[in-house]
């Protein structure tokens, strides 16, 4: 559609990418496995971070995207649409808001199956290089993020699959339970390396892996 | 620390992650340049601040960013309902003075 | 010294593992499952603090946080110091160092007690105000004496090495106490599959049943505990939380407790599996019910120098018998008003020590507890109280005389009782400050003698906070609301039967608070109501005679329940005294507000580990390395951290900025702009709405075309500013100033959600999603072409266009717009290939020596050319007009855009705002100071008017000399007239009010 400029943002040649934690120093102990670890914590970096907003009550609009991203699309705060295999996620941000998570360098082909399927009010924007997964797991997984936000995560509030947008110690994250010991935090680059160090000194007391 | 509904989100959510802008249901006169300068300077700076029932307008900052209204005891801090833009309280001084009604609290 | 005090059986102490810890400089040794106090008594020390204002020596008198006199300074090294730690809340461990908190030299020779000793005459409420009064400029030195005098503990001058942390949590009932309703609630809630925490103060659950006389299922109440204890850890979803005190009841339902989690361990935090653990850890709970099971505080008698080591609450005695295997004295008179305090002497006597007489208010004692008493021959002595202790440091006898309540006055002759213990029970205080924390007014129960809970929202008081004193009673009040709050939560409720306690026959107690001396209130020996604050009733009295007749008056003249007492003994006594004084009910006197905190914290543990490092977010962009790799000196934007200036080898700041200036306006700079705010806007209204939203238009801008746009609020004072470019038809991409991107974003979503939701429009923030880098100066174009591959020639990328290249392979955006009055180029890339590309750019860059500049650099290019910085020329009272800038206000546009209704207001006409202008001092050498005040004479007069403030001021090295841009009223007709300045210095430098426009006004060095 000629009404918007789209933009595929990665290179044709190769290029260094760098994930937001590139310049975190680790400044707690750690441990060298996750033998025994209370918390493991890993980045997915670079992944493809998309925004997409519409209107929900668009039937159109819901098939569309069900048609591009072969995930329903999620119609209320809570359960994240998955397809683990693929690794794509959508998840309801807002009434007419839900963010996208593809594999890396899938956003601008992503971007683009979603604009042929989709027509009339909506839009779609890419955030990839503003944001990064950090995965926590480990038996202590759960203490961390009692620790860190005020949110409730017990499983009657928060079971496998849920995933909210909260305040993460003084700045904010998406947070998504991904298994009974194992989430998925989305946080903005900008605030990354605050937050990592902040969850590794929360980890700390647990015994921390952090895999590389 | 407030606790408040999110009638977008569906769901309590502690008082960090709203913000509170005030006074609700100041609509902009709908044409600015026929207004006197003192209807316009009431828009612009009178504001209600009643102790007991209040309407607010509170932005949902770190969830749905999406705003809405809540009817709030300025006393007790309690909350007897929160809407969206558009509707109506249930909840108001008058409905609270004559039978209470707490049907519209929310959940 | 042997603890000559302690008991040879009995208690929960470990006589098989000895402590050794010490006290003011003395060794001593107590046994583990001690506190500091029980020890303390074992050992028979009996002076322990002098007091807070009259430094007299003060003894032991509570067993628990209600403790207002053995108030101790904790800690062996300097960094490990506590101050106000309550000897009876502390657990001993092997190696604690205390010291008492007042007294000088020590607490058994303290000089300030000889002051104290004079008597109430001499330091009445108000003392220190009255006396060091006049002249108020010597107060600071006053108060440097006062302070020493006053025992209030120091803080340590060393940091803190331990670490402290906060977790947070949600649960379905929350229970504060675990004493028998406690217990009883968490059962009852637990078995109902409720979310449950239970909370308790003390190092053991279980509160008055580990020193309980009574059985529970026909077995000692400390067995049902453990039961009951053992059950509640099988449940998945009951968390036990002992050493942890509810110190702050907030709105719905958010308390806070404090766990301290090794302070019975050591000084500072040990090591856990080898790893740091934090001293204290703050749980912020939010609990759809709140059982308040906090029990109650037995109120002691008010009598003539009831202060005396010796003398202590009858319930405490107990405690220490029964609880820590420790006697406190030899011999007991015993003062009460209710059956409860006969226990005291029911224990004292069973432990083989001699009670001398149990003292009765009443006139006909005669419950259960009166015959046991009876029973064992202890002498009774009724319708009488004792009215005075005799003795210095120990108490050595009491005075007893019968004494008539209504009338207030003693009747007939006193006795004199030898003995070294007085122990004291006026009835029950319901510890109902958790539910005055969020401002609810407790109600008078004049048949308990107390207040209660006024009743929270979603809270259930149980127990003795509900006047429920008798143990049996207690259960069930407990069972029942943990039932209830469990079912108020949403579970299904299980009925649990309470277990068989047998009925205790319970004589009723009268009211007594102060006791009648015979000699007035004025006059008589001081009768202590606050021992921690030194408050008396005679102070209470005469501060209402004073004319502090409220009860809020009364505390803040006499001290009466501040601070870390928050009136846990003396409140109901104080009030007592005021309402007899001005002929009032208690109920009519009322009570004060009780405030967090319940005892007192660390401020480790409020701020948890927002500290160091992690107190505030530092936001980085992601050509954060090569920032440090060039050796940048940083500043905070708001959680940013941006390169200031980039010092080579030695250089000053000023030095750097100079040189960082002159390449920029001589060869060619780079700026990480990254942190300006950037918002992606798309839909078919997206150029509509801008038209609302800046007060410029938008209806021509062409894809491919930026424009620098002004926001105001509705007001018409501008708010923000900055440049967006048309991407495509629908599509804008737009950027605020750095500190305005949240807001702006939120300013948006505000119109478009509540006023103009018709428009079809989505914006979303961009800002970390990209990294801008401008190139700058005359050879900017020169180093553009070499990284981009597009043709960069000023015809085929004019000024204010924006295009689509690749920066060294990396897809890019690049925007010519100028920030420095310079060729500029923004180049924007999606952040995770920004360091690639920044490394070409200064690779590429080096033949023209590009010069990374910083923040500082980029205000004097960008004040030389009078552009204005949002927050620094503005502080939400300057209109667009006031800025001159005119040229960018839409008077024609067809809506009414945001602001404009009010550039034509009244206020906003007027000719004498205050308008930007430029100032050039007339001494080439001089940098006016920022903020300095503007005047028009030299001469200064009083009072002087002050027409405006300078906003920025620098000194230019392409000009030459300082200038500044500042706020001026009628500025812009003012050009060319002299003002004047003031410096910091006390010196006025005269400034010519000149353009704000300083440097190439023509615009001419942007536009090649």
């Amino acid at each position: 559609m000629s009404d918007v400029a789209t933009f595929n943002a990665h290179p044709a040649v190769a290029v260094q990418a760098e994930s937001p934690l590139a310049i975190s120093r680790i400044t707690v102990a750690t441990l060298t496995s996750a033998q025994g670890a209370g918390v493991c914590v890993r980045e997915h970096a670079l992944l493809g971070h998309l925004i997409l907003r519409g209107r929900a009550a668009d039937e159109g609009f819901r098939a569309g995207v069900e048609v591009a991203l072969g995930l329903p699309l999620p119609l209320k705060m809570g359960p994240v649409s998955r397809d683990a295999e693929r690794g794509v996620s959508v998840q309801w941000m807002s009434p007419d808001e839900w963010l996208i998570v593809v594999p890396q360098g899938e956003d601008y082909a992503t971007e683009a199956r979603l604009r042929e399927a989709l027509s009339g009010h909506y839009a779609v924007m890419q955030v990839s290089g503003a944001q990064t997964v950090l995965e926590l797991s480990g038996p202590s997984a759960l203490a961390v993020l009692m620790k860190s936000a005020g949110y409730d995560f017990h499983p009657r509030n928060f079971p496998v699959g849920k995933g909210v947008s909260t305040t993460l110690a003084k700045s904010t994250a998406v947070i998504r339970r991904v298994g009974e010991a194992q989430w998925e935090l989305i946080i903005r680059r900008s605030f990354a390396d605050y937050l990592y160090r902040w969850l590794l000194d929360a980890s700390e007391e647990y015994g921390v892996f952090v895999a590389r | 620390m407030l606790h408040i509904y999110c009638p977008h989100c569906d769901e309590h959510r502690e008082e960090e992650e709203f913000r509170s802008k005030g006074e609700a249901h100041i609509a902009r006169p709908p044409e600015p340049e026929s207004a006197s300068d003192e209807d316009w300077g009431n828009y612009l700076f009178f504001r209600k601040n009643p102790r007991g029932l209040h309407h607010e307008q509170w932005f949902h900052a770190v969830g749905c960013r999406k705003f809405f209204n809540v009817t709030r005891d300025t006393v007790s801090y309690e909350i007897l309902e929160t809407y969206k833009p558009g509707q109506q309280p249930v909840v108001t001084a008058e409905s609270r003075n004559g039978s209470a009604s707490d049907k519209g609290a929310a959940k | 010294m042997s603890q000559r005090n302690r008991l040879g059986t009995g208690g929960r102490i470990d006589r098989t593992r000895p402590l050794s810890f010490n006290f003011n400089g003395v060794s001593l040794q107590g046994f583990a499952g001690d506190t500091l106090a029980s020890a303390l008594l074992a050992n028979g020390v009996d002076v322990v603090n002098r007091s807070f204002k009259y430094a007299r020596p003060r003894g032991v008198m509570a067993a628990g946080a209600d403790e207002p006199n053995a108030i101790v300074q904790l800690g062996s090294t300097e960094a490990g110091q506590v101050p106000n730690v309550r000897a009876t809340q502390q657990a001993l461990y092997n190696g604690l160092v205390a010291k008492s908190t007042n007294g000088w030299p020590n607490v058994d020779r303290d000089v300030m007690g000889l002051l104290g000793s004079l008597g109430g005459q001499f330091m009445p409420p108000g003392f220190y105000y009255k006396t060091f009064m006049t002249p108020a400029s010597a107060w600071p030195k006053y108060e440097q004496y006062i302070r020493k005098a006053a025992g209030l503990g120091r803080s340590p001058v060393e940091s803190d090495p331990d670490i402290y942390d906060h977790m947070n949590h949600h649960c379905d009932v929350l229970i504060v106490g675990a004493g028998p309703s406690g217990l009883a609630a968490a059962l009852a809630a637990g078995r109902s599959g409720a979310r449950v925490i239970l909370c308790d103060e003390q190092e053991e659950m279980g509160g008055s049943l580990l020193d309980s006389r009574e059985s529970i299922d026909g077995s000692p109440a400390a067995e049902w505990v453990a039961t009951v204890l053992a059950e509640l850890a099988t449940l998945p979803d009951v968390l036990l939380l002992a050493r942890t005190t509810a110190n702050g009841y907030h709105d719905h339902n958010f308390v806070t407790l404090h766990e301290r989690r090794t302070e019975h361990l050591a000084d500072l935090a040990p090591q856990a599996n080898g790893r740091r653990q934090s001293r204290a850890r703050m749980h912020k709970v939010r609990a759809k019910r709140v059982v308040l099971a906090t029990g109650a505080l037995e109120r002691p008698l008010v009598y003539g120098r009831n202060d005396v080591p010796g003398n202590m609450l009858a319930g405490a005695v107990s405690t220490f018998i029964r609880r820590y295997g420790v006697i406190p004295g030899k011999t007991l008179v015993l003062s009460t008003t209710n059956d409860h305090g006969y226990r005291a002497a029911l224990d004292w006597h069973d432990a083989g020590r001699t009670v001398v007489a149990i003292v009765d208010a009443r006139d006909k004692p005669d419950g259960d507890l009166v015959a046991a008493a009876r029973s064992r021959n202890i002498r009774v002595i009724s319708g009488s109280a004792v009215i005075e202790a005799q003795g210095k440091k120990r108490v050595t006898s009491a005075v007893v005389a019968a004494i008539d309540i209504e009338g207030f006055r003693v009747m007939g002759s006193t006795q004199e009782l030898g003995c070294d213990t007085i122990a004291s029970s006026g009835g029950y205080s319901p510890v109902i400050h958790l539910a005055a924390h969020t401002g609810r007014r407790p109600v008078w129960r004049e048949d308990l003698f107390g207040f209660v809970s006024g009743g929270v929202p979603g809270q259930i008081a149980a127990g003795g906070v509900n006047g429920r004193w008798s143990l049996r009673d207690a259960l069930e009040d407990g069972f029942e609301a943990g039932a209830r709050a469990a079912a108020e939560a949403g579970l299904n409720a299980v009925t649990v039967t309470p277990p068989a306690v047998a009925a205790v026959r319970e004589g009723k107690a009268v009211a007594l608070y102060e006791v009648p001396h015979t000699k007035p209130t004025m006059r008589a020996p001081k009768q202590f109501v606050d021992q921690q604050n030194d408050v008396t009733a005679a102070g209470i009295e005469l501060a209402t005679r004073e004319g502090f007749e409220s009860i809020e008056h009364v505390k803040r003249y006499t001290g009466l329940g501040f601070g870390t007492d928050q009136g846990k003994l003396g409140n109901i006594n104080g009030m007592a005294i005021a309402a007899r004084v001005t002929k009032q009910t208690i109920p009519e006197t009322g009570t004060t507000v009780f405030r967090p905190n319940y005892t007192p914290i660390a401020f480790g543990a409020i701020a948890g580990r927002h500290c160091d490092e992690l107190f505030d977010p530092r936001r980085y962009t992601a050509l954060h390395a090569s920032h440090l790799e060039r050796g940048a000196k940083f500043e905070e934007v708001g959680q940013w951290m941006r390169p200031w200036y980039f010092p080579r080898g030695t250089e000053s700041m000023h030095d750097a900025v100079q040189r960082e200036c002159r390449a920029v306006r001589e060869g060619v700079g780079m700026l990480d702009a990254s942190t300006l705010g950037k918002i992606e806007i798309q839909g078919k209204d997206a150029r509509e709405f801008l038209n609302r939203l800046y007060t410029n238009a938008w209806t021509k801008l062409e894809p491919g075309k930026c424009r620098y746009g002004l926001m105001c609020k509705d007001d018409g004072m501008v708010m923000d500013d900055g440049v967006t470019a048309c991407l495509a038809e629908n599509h804008f991409h737009m950027t605020t100033t750095t500190g305005g991107a949240a807001g702006v974003l939120d300013w948006m979503e505000l119109w478009h959600q509540t006023e103009w939701p018709e428009l079809e429009v989505y914006f979303n923030s961009t800002t970390d999603n990209w990294v801008a880098m401008t190139i700058t100066g005359p050879k900017a174009r020169k180093l553009l072409a070499e990284v981009a591959d597009i043709d960069v020639s000023a015809e085929a990328f004019p000024y204010m266009d924006w295009r689509e290249a690749k920066v060294a392979g990396v897809p890019a955006r690049i925007f010519r717009i100028s920030f420095t009055g310079e060729l500029s180029y923004e180049i924007n890339v999606q952040a995770n290939y920004a360091m690639h590309v920044c490394k070409a750019l200064f690779e590429k860059g080096a033949k023209y020596d590009l010069t990374p500049y910083g923040t500082e650099t980029m205000h004097v290019l960008r004040a030389e050319k009078g552009f204005v910085i949002i927050g620094q020329e503005t502080d939400g009272s300057v209109t667009p007009e006031d800025l001159g800038m005119q040229w960018c206000v839409g008077y024609k546009k067809p809506y009414s855009w945001i602001g404009r209704r009010a550039l034509s207001r009244p206020d906003t006409r007027r000719t004498d705002r205050k308008q930007l202008v430029g100032l050039k001092p007339l001494d080439p050498k001089v940098v006016l100071q920022e903020g300095a005040q503007i005047v028009l004479e030299k001469e200064i007069k009083i009072p002087m008017p002050m027409y405006g403030h300078v906003t920025s001021s620098y000194f230019s090295p392409v000009l030459g000399h300082g200038f500044a841009l500042a706020l001026l009223k009628g500025g812009s007709e003012r050009m060319g007239q002299t003002v004047y300045l003031s410096s910091g210095d006390g010196s006025l430098h005269a400034a010519e009010v000149v353009s704000p426009v300083f440097y190439d006004p023509k615009g001419t060095r942007h536009h090649v």
